[in-house]
């Protein structure tokens, strides 16, 4: 059995604007486990940037509950954008969540090092984000957020930003890292194919005012990695199944 | 380098020559015809001065010893209130951004006195503060601290939110997202209200000059006037001009430096 480490219970969120209230998410429950990779899908504007925004305690919720396993829960949000600060080098702009929480020791800064050097990124240590690729710096950005040593990562469509070729190999890479290092993650994305081949669990948000409509529990055959499961059969019946039930009107 | 490179090179260099020849030709033509044209009495002398006039009212001044005294207090007046208005506006600025509601109240009212000729205020300076140096500062506030607030605040405003949401994801204070970002990331425009701020000192310490004084280069200008000189009003002019072009210099020079690192 594993191990639960966050609950979100009953939540509901309405936004109050000039216009009138929008309702962006009603009445959603979902389990999170340790070491859980789940993705949540649904159309554009449903809430899910809400969802992910509400668990990082940047946007207050309306009703229901969070519940954390532990009083120093850490969380790591990575945007979709990269958000690398220009006048950082690649090292401080890894080095950022920890400085800003106040957590910048040698023992945090090796940890970085380490990271950087594991996923080649040791020989730009000291140049600014401008010299690197997309895919480079969506990886700094990952590891930024790795270092704070979160307990759940959560990323919101973290490859939108790069083009088809770049984000299959991100993808590929940002999944080989999140294993390794062993983390859960919520990720949220428009692209069913990321949703299916890199996570563990599908949810199906349904339109605005977004609710659970199915959750889907993935069965591949054992170690694969992303690119590869996207040649299985059970990956088209996956693709299947959820398009339909996304209910797209085209 | 191929050949092509070289050509296109050759015939840029070419062309900068030119253009700088025909600059230095024509301050040359426009300075000679003007000596000539007061030398031989076409123009008045009285009227248009001349060149070499105006190279002897400056040698007389710097014999006189007050041509240094006229050119430091200036320098002094420029240097006071461009550095006041650079940190007051960067100051304010913070607290604009800090507090939405101040810089609510205060948006319109800041419009208002932008679109206000500051000139028309001087009078009033001159009674409140006297007629001394202060005023001369307080006029060269007036006009280089409204343009660096907003310039400096619009600066603020255009932070990409995306970053902010970040911060605040690590759990960043207000006075760490200031400090971390949105300075920082508006580098470039307060480095660039740094130009804009030097040329808008410079109008307001001449202003200020004109107004009251008892030396520097607007006073100079001032005071030909009044007793009619006229090689003593070019003889500020001309000073004037070198002297905003150095300190326009200098400032671009700070400039390129600090935005290269
Ligand atoms: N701060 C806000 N104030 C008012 N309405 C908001 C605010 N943030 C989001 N909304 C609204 O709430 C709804 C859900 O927004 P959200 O950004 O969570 O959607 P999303 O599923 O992430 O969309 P996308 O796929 O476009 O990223 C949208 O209709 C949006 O207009
Ligand atoms: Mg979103």
């Amino acid at each position: 059995m594993k191990n639960n480490i966050l609950q979100i219970k009953n939540l509901s969120k309405s936004y109050y604007t000039k216009n009138g209230e929008i309702k962006a998410i009603e009445n959603i429950s979902l389990e999170i486990n340790e070491g859980d990779f789940i993705a949540v899908v649904g159309s554009s504007g449903c809430g899910k940037s809400t969802l992910l925004s509400i668990i990082a305690a940047l946007e207050e919720k309306s009703a229901g509950e969070i519940i954390f396993n532990k009083k120093d829960f850490v969380i790591g949000y990575m945007l979709q954008d990269d958000a690398l600060f220009d006048w950082l080098t690649i090292k401080d702009n890894a080095l950022l969540g920890l400085e800003i929480k106040h957590l910048k020791n040698s023992k945090n800064i090796e940890y970085v090092d380490q990271l950087l050097k594991t996923y080649d990124l040791d020989n730009f240590k000291l140049k600014y984000p401008k010299e690197l690729s997309g895919g480079m710096k969506q990886r700094v950005s990952l590891i930024r957020t790795l270092a704070i040593q979160p307990d759940i990562l959560l990323l919101d469509e973290p490859f939108s930003a790069l083009d088809y070729q770049t984000r299959l190999a991100v993808s590929e890479d940002v999944y080989k890292i999140i294993k390794k290092e062993n983390k859960t993650v919520i990720m949220v994305t428009h692209d069913l194919a990321e949703a299916i081949s890199l996570a563990d669990k599908v949810v199906v948000l349904s339109k605005r005012p977004s609710k659970i409509k199915t959750i889907y529990n993935m069965k591949f055959p054992n170690n694969l990695t992303p690119i590869l499961k996207r040649q299985t059969k059970e990956f088209n019946m996956y693709y299947e199944q959820i398009w339909k039930d996304l209910d797209v009107v085209v | 380098m191929s050949n092509e490179a070289k050509a296109f090179l050759k015939k840029e260099k070419r062309f900068n020559l030119l253009v700088h020849i025909t600059q230095i030709f024509m301050i040359v033509l426009i300075l000679a015809l003007w000596e000539i044209l007061s030398r031989y009495g076409i123009i008045s002398k009285f009227i248009f001065s001349s060149p070499s006039l105006i190279l002897e009212t400056i040698k007389s001044l710097f014999l006189e010893g007050t041509l240094f005294n006229h050119i430091f207090t200036t320098l002094f007046e420029t240097i006071i209130a461009f550095v006041l208005g650079i940190l007051l506006g960067l100051i304010i600025a913070v607290i604009l951004y800090s507090f939405k509601f101040i810089a609510r109240v205060f948006e319109p009212f800041l419009t208002l006195i932008n679109s206000l000729p500051k000139v028309a205020l001087g009078p009033i300076l001159i009674i409140w503060i006297g007629a001394n140096t202060k005023s001369i500062i307080a006029m060269a506030l007036l006009i280089n601290l409204i343009v660096s607030i907003i310039s400096i605040y619009t600066g603020f405003l255009n932070t990409d939110y995306n970053k902010i949401k970040l911060l605040k994801s690590f759990g960043a204070d207000k006075i760490q997202i200031l400090k971390k970002l949105i300075i920082p990331s508006s580098y470039q425009t307060i480095i660039s209200s740094l130009k804009l701020n030097i040329s808008m000192t410079l109008i307001g310490v001449i202003m200020g000059e004109f107004l009251v004084s008892k030396a520097g280069l607007g006073y100079l200008i001032m005071y030909g006037t009044q007793v009619f000189n006229l090689n003593l009003v070019m003889s500020g002019i001309f000073l004037l001009l070198i002297f905003s072009y150095i300190l326009y210099k200098i400032i671009n020079l700070i400039e390129k430096r600090l935005i290269k690192n």
